[in-house]
Parts: C-alpha cells; sequence; structure tokens
C-alpha cells in the first residue's frame, strides 16, 4: 500500500482531517460511479420508446453512505482494528490448553444435529411446516455441500483450476432423466450410472487439458461447460432444448416403500400418516446428507492413498512431482473423474429432486458459486467448505424470508431482487476479509510425531 | 464469393468489438497475472452508460449530429466504466495482491455477479432498445457494406494504433512493461507500481466501453445481461492469440469474429459457440501458450 497509516495515539486530529478528506474522495467517486445508473432510470413509456426517469434523492443516499462509510472507516474501524492485532499479537498464547470438548468433536456434533435436523423441523412447524425449512435450507444448502467437496477433489486436492464444473452435474442430472424416461430404470441403478457417465465425461475433459495450466486450463474447462450447455440447448430431438425434461419419476426407498400418490405402497399410506409431500423432502434430506457424507469420507480416505498423496503432490509442484516418478496423467484423470463422478452423482440428485430438468440450471454461473464456495472455505478443508455453503447459500435463501423489509422499504420492495447482488458482494467482501477462506488452517495428513494444524500460508494452494 | 466476402466483412466487424475488449483482459493478465472477469461487465457497463447519456442528450438537443452524439457517448462511456474499473481494482483486487492465485479470481467472479446485477435491478431486466443511430449502408461491387461496420473497424484500427504507440512509445508504456516483467524489481527503480496497475485497469475499461459503445450502435439494444457472452467470447480471444500478448488479443478477436461469422453461414447457427469454444481448445492442445503467446518456460 502506498499510503503511509498514521499513529492514532499521536495524530488524532490529522486522522480525523484524513477521513473526512477520504470520505469526500468517496463521495465524489461514488457519484461518478452512481450518478448515470442510480440517477436516472430507463424505462419503457406506452409505445415502447426508451424515457428517463429522475431519481436524484436515490442517488444523495447511494452518495451519503459511501462518503460516510469511507468516513467512519477511516476514523474509527481501521484504528480500532489496528489496536486489536496489536493486541492479539501481545496476548500470549496458551498453547496447553486442551481444545474444548465441542471443538474436539464437532464433526460428529454437525452430523448428529443434520440428522435430527428434519425430525426438529417437523416437530416445531408440524409436517407441512417443516417443508420449506428442509427442502429451502437443508437441501438446498447439502446440495451445494456436496457439489462443492467435489470441485474440491479438483481444486483443492490436485490443484487443477476447473470452471465448468457444472458440466458433470448436468451430465448426472440428464443421464438419469433421460434414462429414467426412455427405460424406466429406477433411480438405484441410475445413481451409480450417473456417476459412471459424468465420471467418463470427466476423462474426455481430461485428456486434452492435459498439456494445459493456470488460466489456460481454467478457460478450456469453462468452454467445456459451455459447450455441453449449448448441446444440451440445441440438441433438441433428445434434450427438449429449452423446454427441459419435466415429470421425472420420483426416487423410492430401495424400492420398498414409494411416494407416488397412487401407488401402494405409498409411504404414508403404509404407515398410516396423512398424505403430505413433507415425506417425500425428508427422505431426500437423507438421501443427500448420505451422499454428501460419503463424498467427504471418500475425499478423507483418499488423501491418506497413493493417489490422494498424488494428487497433493502435483498440486505443490508439478515438475518435482514428475521427477519423483509420479505419473501425472493418471493423477490428474483420477482427479477429473472422481471429481466429475460425485458431481454426477449431486445432479441425479439434483433431478430427481426437482422432477425436471432444463439447461437453465447448468449454466455458468452455477459453477462459479460451486468453486467460490470452495475457495471462500478454504481449498481443501471440509468443514470450511460446509460453512461457506451455508453461509453464502444459505444466507442469499433467507432472504427471501425477510419480508420485514417490505415494511421498511415499502411494499413493492421485493428481497428476491438482490439476492444475486448480495451473493456477489458478499463473494468480493469476505474474500477482502479472509483470503484463506473461512478455515485458513490446514491439517496435514503425514506428520512425524503430532498432527498439528499449520498456517495456510504454508501451502501453495490448498490443504495438506 | 460475394457471399463469403460479406460473411468476411460481418466477422470482421464483430471480431473488432471483441478485439478490444480482449485488449483489456490480456493487459490486466499481462501486468498482475490474473482473469479480471468482471471486464465483461465493464464492456457492459460501459453500452449502459452510453445508452443513458444517449436518452439525455436526445432529450437535450434535437438533431444534433449523429457524430458528436457517438462522441459525447462514447466519452461517457469511457469515463464512467474507467472509473468503476479503477474502483474495482482497488476494492477488491488491490488488497489480494500478494495473496494466492485464485484469491482475486473469487472476486473478480463476485464483482462480476454484482455488476450485472447491479444494472438488474437499477435499471430494469428488459431489453433496452434505440432508434437506429448510423444507418447508410454502401453497396461495393455486390457487397453490401454498412457504415456502422466501417465506423466500428476503422476505430478499432485507430485505438490500437493509438495503444501500441502508448505501449510501446511512451514511459507510462515503460512503466508498464517494466511491471509486467518483474514488478519488485520496477518497484525498486521508482516505478509506482499502484499507479502504472491502476492506470492499466483503466485504459483496459476505456477500451471496453469504445466497444460497449459500438455493440450498442451495432444491434441497437442493450440488456443487463450482455457482459458474460462477449466477455467470455474476448477472453477466448485473448487466450487464442496468446495471453498477455496485446496484437494477439486482436488477432484472436479477428479469428473469433471470422469463426461465428462463417460457421453461421455456411453450417448452423446454432452451434456457432460450440464451434468458437472448440476451436479453442483445440488450438490450445496443440499450441498450449496460444498462437503469439510467449511458450513458459519454468524455473526450477
Amino acid at each position: 500500500m502506498a499510503n503511509i497509516t498514521t499513529n492514532p495515539e499521536s495524530a488524532g486530529g490529522s486522522l480525523t482531517a484524513r477521513a473526512l478528506r477520504e470520505g469526500f474522495y468517496a463521495g465524489i467517486v461514488s457519484l461518478g460511479l452512481f450518478v448515470l445508473f442510480v440517477g436516472l432510470e430507463t424505462t419503457q413509456n406506452i409505445r415502447n420508446e426508451l424515457v428517463l426517469r429522475q431519481r436524484w434523492g436515490l442517488l444523495l443516499t447511494f452518495v451519503l453512505v459511501a462518503a460516510v462509510g469511507r468516513f467512519l472507516t477511516v476514523a474509527y474501524v481501521r484504528p480500532w482494528v489496528a489496536a486489536r492485532k496489536a493486541a492479539a499479537v501481545a496476548r500470549v498464547r496458551d498453547e496447553s490448553a486442551p481444545d474444548s470438548f465441542f471443538k474436539r468433536n464437532f464433526n460428529a456434533i454437525a452430523i448428529v444435529a443434520l440428522i435430527l435436523y428434519p425430525i426438529l423441523a417437523m416437530l416445531i412447524f408440524g409436517v407441512q411446516g417443516s417443508l420449506k425449512w428442509v427442502d429451502n435450507f437443508g437441501i438446498q444448502i447439502l446440495i451445494y455441500v456436496m457439489l462443492a467437496w467435489g470441485l474440491n477433489i479438483v481444486v483443492g486436492l490436485a490443484g487443477l483450476l476447473d470452471l465448468g464444473y457444472v458440466a458433470f452435474y448436468a451430465v448426472g442430472a440428464y443421464s438419469y432423466a433421460l434414462l429414467s424416461q426412455h427405460f424406466g430404470f429406477s433411480f438405484w441403478v441410475l445413481l451409480p450410472l450417473a456417476g459412471i457417465l459424468a465420471a467418463f465425461w470427466g476423462m474426455i475433459l481430461g485428456f486434452p487439458v492435459l498439456r494445459l495450466k493456470g488460466d489456460y486450463l481454467a478457460i478450456v474447462t469453462l468452454a467445456f461447460g459451455e459447450i455441453i450447455r449449448l448441446v444440451l440447448i440445441n440438441w433438441t430431438e433428445v434434450t427438449r432444448g429449452t423446454f427441459g425434461i419435466s415429470s421425472i419419476p420420483k426416487a423410492s426407498v430401495f424400492g420398498i416403500w414409494s411416494f407416488d400418490v397412487g401407488a401402494a405402497n405409498n409411504f404414508a399410506k403404509v404407515f398410516g400418516l396423512p398424505m403430505s409431500s413433507a415425506y417425500y423432502k425428508v427422505f431426500l434430506f437423507y438421501l443427500i446428507l448420505a451422499l454428501a457424507l460419503l463424498t467427504a469420507y471418500v475425499t478423507i480416505r483418499l488423501r491418506r492413498m497413493p493417489v490422494g498423496r498424488a494428487w497433493e503432490a502435483l498440486r505443490e509442484d508439478e515438475i518435482a512431482c514428475r521427477s519423483l516418478g509420479i505419473n501425472t496423467v493418471t493423477t490428474k484423470l483420477t482427479a477429473f473423474s472422481i471429481g466429475a463422478m460425485f458431481g454426477g452423482f449431486a445432479g441425479s440428485f439434483f433431478a430427481v429432486r426437482q422432477g425436471f430438468v432444463s439447461p437453465e440450471s447448468f449454466v455458468f454461473l452455477e459453477s462459479a458459486i460451486i468453486l467460490s464456495i470452495v475457495v471462500l472455505g478454504g481449498m481443501g478443508s471440509l468443514v470450511g467448505i460446509a460453512v461457506a455453503a451455508a453461509v453464502m447459500v444459505g444466507g442469499t435463501e433467507l432472504l427471501r424470508e425477510m419480508q420485514f423489509l417490505k415494511q421498511i422499504f415499502g411494499p413493492d420492495f421485493t428481497p428476491e431482487l438482490y439476492r444475486m447482488l448480495i451473493f456477489g458482494l458478499a463473494m468480493v467482501i469476505v474474500m477482502v476479509w479472509k483470503p484463506r477462506g473461512f478455515v485458513g488452517s490446514r491439517e496435514p495428513t503425514a506428520f512425524l510425531k503430532e498432527r498439528k494444524a499449520v498456517s495456510g500460508s504454508f501451502t501453495k494452494e490448498g490443504h495438506g | 464469393m460475394e457471399y463469403f466476402i460479406q460473411q468476411l466483412v460481418n466477422g470482421l466487424t464483430l471480431g473488432s468489438i471483441y478485439g478490444l475488449i480482449a485488449i483489456g483482459y490480456t493487459m490486466v493478465y499481462g501486468i498482475i497475472g490474473m482473469i479480471n472477469f468482471a471486464h465483461g461487465d465493464i464492456f457492459m457497463l460501459g453500452g449502459f452508460a452510453a445508452l443513458i447519456i444517449f436518452l439525455v442528450i436526445t432529450s437535450i438537443f434535437v438533431g444534433l449530429p449523429v457524430v458528436i452524439l457517438l462522441l459525447i457517448m462514447m466519452a461517457a462511456a469511457m469515463l464512467t466504466a474507467a472509473l468503476w474499473n479503477w474502483t474495482i481494482e482497488k476494492v477488491a483486487y488491490r488488497p489480494l495482491r500478494g495473496s494466492f492465485r485464485l484469491a482475486p479470481l473469487i472476486t473478480a467472479i463476485g464483482m462480476s455477479i454484482t455488476l450485472s446485477n447491479f444494472i438488474q435491478v437499477t435499471q430494469g431486466p428488459r431489453n433496452k432498445p434505440i432508434p437506429p443511430l448510423v444507418s447508410s449502408v454502401y453497396n461495393v461491387f455486390g457487397i453490401s457494406i454498412a457504415l456502422k461496420q466501417i465506423i466500428i473497424v476503422l476505430l478499432t484500427v485507430i485505438l490500437l494504433t493509438v495503444f501500441w504507440y502508448i505501449v510501446n512509445k511512451t514511459s507510462l508504456g515503460r512503466a508498464q512493461r517494466a511491471t509486467e516483467q518483474d514488478r519488485k524489481m520496477a518497484a525498486l527503480l521508482g516505478i509506482d507500481v499502484d499507479r502504472t496497475i491502476s492506470i492499466t485497469f483503466i485504459m483496459g475499461a476505456g477500451l471496453a466501453a469504445v466497444a460497449g459503445t459500438m455493440y450498442l450502435m451495432y444491434y441497437g439494444v442493450a440488456v443487463f445481461s450482455d457482459g458474460f457472452i462477449p466477455g467470455v467470447k474476448a477472453f477466448t480471444a485473448a487466450v487464442l492469440g496468446g495471453i498477455g500478448s496485446l496484437p494477439g488479443a486482436v488477432i484472436g478477436g479477428l479469428l473469433i469474429g471470422l469463426i461465428e461469422s462463417l460457421w453461421s453461414a455456411y453450417f448452423t447457427i446454432d452451434y456457432k459457440d460450440v464451434a468458437t469454444f472448440s476451436i479453442l481448445a483445440i488450438v490450445l492442445i496443440f499450441k498450449p501458450s496460444g498462437i503469439l503467446g510467449r511458450p513458459e518456460v519454468e524455473k526450477v
């Protein structure tokens, strides 16, 4: 940074002056940024011509918020943060203190809490009322957790930047949708099949990009994702294009109980419960929970196997890796195909859950969201990724619930509209605030005497 | 034959626009080694600024000459886009400069999402059509060339010359090239690295804004989601030409434009983007650092 920070104790007066000045500049800059886009609005009149509507009040609010915000940051927040940092350095950290019970058993507690979650939701909100909580929050977040854990194998462990992960998600979803409609296979047959097909596509992507590195790899994977989506849109004889495939059959509990309303072995009928779609959602919740935990388990086990160690070696240094005799071709291909396989599982789950797939669901934005969850979570830390998914996806879902905002901003205020705007801003803010992600420390799998978490800045990209 | 040349002209126009955007990608990549994913949205923002200024001007002065109108639109778009890109660099990329490679990429993607949604929220999600600005069409040996196509190609050539001059002949350009080669060494030699990087972002945004204005003039419509597809294609162009190389970006842009228009003319229009991306993949497999890119030598 070019500007020198002044010491707050010695120069209290000049700090305020500086803050005032910077606040003023921020106001000017934000005026320039927003004058066209906020101050004026283009709307169509009755003759369908564009006309301008003026919104100077709103512009003033934007400018004032920027100026005051900058002033407060410079005058109060920054000195406070600096003082806290100094205090943290001065404080001697007690390394010998054992972790609390909660911290030691965090994983077990989290899993138990997740298993109890739908039951609690049913108890608190009633069978019908739990629907929203289990579906919008539980299942939605867990899908992203699973996808991010799958992508983590490629990006976090093997260090291959993949911007087209959603392609495998699409392959999984369409293979379930098409095969179940044309051949009538059940979910439990098609789930592994979707995974295998996605893994196969992962290999197909992997072969041409073996020689590519870094950003070249990123753009080719992005292109691959776009190609898959464009083919899905344009190959209308098979995929029905943008209309998508609807009425995809539901999954059943291993064929024992079904969730089709008319079936004799309907879950609610067998147990004599009132008919509700909530049971199916709860079943789907446990299904995705099991799939996500499978992903995590496989990742943890693979990290201790030769192939996992090879991935991490590849991430840290490809040349050293090659000179040690590791076959980088198979290492890269296994990373791509195993990562893709979990994407395929998640895809077929997505098809089952929605009952409808269309290319709309597999845009680049989805890849970006999944990648950002992986990076925000700390690249390789499974817990961190889960936390990031819960914060980012759950946070934006929560926005739908904020009806009280209507009382503040007036009745035409729709919080949904601002969902992606806030998501984008949150990505920026979290990344600037914590560049190493939510969980910045790393737990090595290979260690000499005792396992010690090291700071993330010691590793090149991810976990290890 | 005439049909072929006609498609060539169309491809050249489209390619010029892609080339202008691609320069911004390639300059930023060259100087700080990051993919500025928000660049496509800066292009869209420039188009919107031009659109709004167009509405303001036409509601105040009626019957202004088109040349002056276009110049004012372009100037306003350049100013606004430059200010945005400068702010974004300062807020979202500079704090992460010493961080690991993926961090600025994520903030760039975040900024891209933010910008397109910001425009969607403030300006509405619908297409914004404007009346045609330049509509005369010339007929040369049976090939119809629109005036707007000539303007686009001519403007691209002029801007490229200016930029080539700045980068190769001025002290600012020397500072940029020095920063690109070795940032720490450049700083030791007295180059204000932060300022150089800021100026690079401003220059890139200016070109993107010109491209945005041209796009608006060519198609006569602006929409908030316009940033993504041209942005990705321009980035593809930059990579195809060899990222970090200025002439490479233009060559890549022209190639992408030509591939697109020729493919749509002779094969199906549905798969034109598939063709573009496939050719990118094929070129990179055989020439992993692009057409004009320097092969990366890895020192151990």
